[in-house]
């Protein structure tokens, strides 16, 4: 793994500091992981979730309990006419 | 009279002859916050006047009625801070509406009071990782008090709590209860709701009660239990009543020991203590045997590729947009980087760094499903366990406590200790620990738990087990 890559991947930017040191610690935790690689799974399901229950379905009603705008926006970095700013996206 | 030192029910019982008002309370508590927590570092905030105004109106006939409980700083309480101990959120943040298991505890009287420390978003297993302050153990202040939940067990253990949430993903109510000295329960996936808490590891994520005695546990869990409209893998299971479970005798409860489990690496003290207790269940009439989880050593494995692949898109949705930290920046994916670089710690980063690998197109496959695979592997070994047992009996935690710094620059070692915690995390049943004893380190009593695990929605057994064993 290339650190710094993935890093951009996830969208966090690294000093080079950082990056060295993760780099070293990442190979290390990688290099465990590969055991399970030495585990015969042929045939076996993979478990996604501890308890298998699927399409949980409701009514598709609106419970009118949701949060106001006014409370959303309070938490919000920078704001302007009742919405989140952000800087330009496009060029 | 110290309304922190209480227990849940002595605490009722005080309301009860008219010795102490919810107010008294309070108050109380936080007197003991001011004078202990300084040195130990278990609050992030509280908020005295918020609680007041809630115990004015509380309902003493309720099951936990104007009863003050700590809240680990992830889990959503209407009005109140939620920093994860992160950066990126703390000070930026204030919870608009209350998670279920809030709601609940309000339902049955509580008052939630007191934001707990852990370790960032949850990540980590000694407290070190909080992006705010570090945490101490009670027992001895150069100790970790075990994470991430570190500063819930820290604030029952040091008396400036009557009961605490955490929350479980990998062992993190167990492992921190088990080092303080404090009971701590993970309830069966699916038990709790997990609405309005910030998650971590959604299919390994479980809040459960951390409090001074199995009872106290029992009365928590039975509050916060039961299904949510809002969180469609907390299941519709029957809430059984949970104080039934307490008192009743163990008489021909089958107890199994995994050999893996008592295998190289566990500190020899810690064993004693561990056999001790179960020599205790035995004499109180459990019958015990030995069984096997083969797929143990794989464990730890399993769930750094499966935890760190929710978790790193579980936190992309911290990107400085809605809330929290925002970083200067001219364009949008540099507003991105900036406000998660500066937000977040090493931990984190390492995490969603190794996360977005495993799920990244090439190795999607070879890391991602292989691991679910051998989910179900370890999830097998406990159905054919259970088949002979009712209870598997082990230790939480393969040493006492660290010192702090230990273990710190070599995060693989820490994931290491986690070995007896995790796998039942990845195979969705119950577990408590409960404390067994002391250990003499350099002149200090560092606590020791026994850890119970029980079916999946078994906790009945696990609290009738623990709570028999606590009174004998």
């Amino acid at each position: 793994m290339n650190v710094r890559d993935v890093a951009n991947l996830a969208r966090i930017e690294l000093s080079d500091e950082e990056a060295s040191r993760y780099q070293e610690q990442m190979d290390h935790i990688l290099h465990y992981v590969e055991q399970l690689n030495q585990i015969d799974v042929e045939g076996i399901e993979p478990t996604a979730h501890a308890a298998a229950v699927f399409d949980i379905v409701r009514e598709d009603v609106a419970t009118g309990t949701s949060i106001s705008q006014e409370a959303v926006l309070s938490n919000a970095p920078q704001t302007a006419h009742d919405q989140i700013k952000m800087p330009k996206v496009v060029e | 009279m110290k309304a922190a030192s209480l227990s849940i029910a002595q605490l009722r019982s005080a309301y009860a002859s008219g010795d102490l008002t919810p107010a008294d309370a309070l108050k109380s508590v936080a007197e003991s916050i001011d004078s202990v927590d300084g040195d130990i570092g278990g609050y992030l905030s509280y908020d005295l006047d918020l609680a007041l105004r809630d115990a004015a109106e509380a309902d003493l006939s309720l099951p936990l009625g104007g009863v003050p409980i700590a809240i680990k700083d992830l889990i959503n309480v209407n009005g109140h801070p939620c920093s994860c101990a992160s950066k990126i959120l703390d000070g930026k943040y204030t919870s608009p509406y209350d998670a279920t298991v809030v709601r609940k505890l309000r339902e049955a009287g509580a008052i939630p009071f007191g934001r707990t420390n852990m370790d960032e978003f949850a990540m980590g297993s000694s407290n070190e990782n909080s992006g705010i302050n570090p945490c101490h153990n009670p027992h001895d202040l150069d100790r970790i008090p075990g994470g991430s939940s570190g500063g819930s067990a820290a604030v029952v253990a040091a008396h400036t709590a009557v009961a605490s949430l955490g929350t479980d993903t990998g062992g993190s109510i167990r492992q921190p209860a088990s080092h303080c000295g404090v009971v701590g329960l993970k309830p069966t996936y699916g038990r709790v709701s997990r609405f309005g808490l910030v998650a971590f590891a959604s299919s390994l994520d479980q809040c459960g009660p951390m409090t001074k005695t199995v009872e106290d546990a029992a009365t928590l869990l039975q509050a916060i239990s039961g299904a949510c409209d809002r969180d469609s893998t907390c299941l519709k299971e029957d809430v059984p009543d949970y104080s039934d479970a307490i008192g009743k005798d163990i008489k021909g409860l089958k107890i199994g020991l995994p050999s893996e489990y008592f295998a190289e690496g566990l500190d020899p003290e810690v064993k004693a203590k561990v056999e001790a207790a179960i020599k205790q269940l035995e004499s109180l009439g459990a019958e015990i045997q030995e069984v096997s989880l083969p797929n143990t050593e794989h464990a730890v494995a399993t769930y750094y590729v499966i935890a760190t692949a929710e978790a790193s898109a579980n936190l992309a949705r911290f990107d400085g947009v809605r809330y929290g930290h925002r970083a200067e920046a001219d364009g949008l994916i540099e507003l991105y980087k900036k406000s998660r670089a500066e937000g977040f710690g090493d931990e984190v980063k390492r995490r969603i760094i190794l996360g977005t690998y495993v799920l990244s197109s090439g190795y999607y496959d070879a890391y991602y499903t292989r691991a679910q695979k051998v989910r179900t592997l370890i999830r097998n070994d406990f159905e054919e366990a259970f088949s002979k047992v009712d209870v598997i009996a082990s230790p939480v935690s393969p040493t006492p406590a660290f010192k702090m710094g230990e273990k710190f620059s070599d995060p693989l070692s820490m994931y290491l200790a986690d070995i007896y915690t995790i796998s039942a995390n990845l195979a969705g049943i119950c577990g408590i620990s409960v404390p067994c004893g002391t250990v003499s380190v350099d002149g200090k009593e560092l606590p020791v738990g026994l850890q119970l695990l029980g079916k999946s929605f078994g906790e009945a057994d696990i609290l009738r087990a623990a709570h028999a064993y606590e009174v004998s």
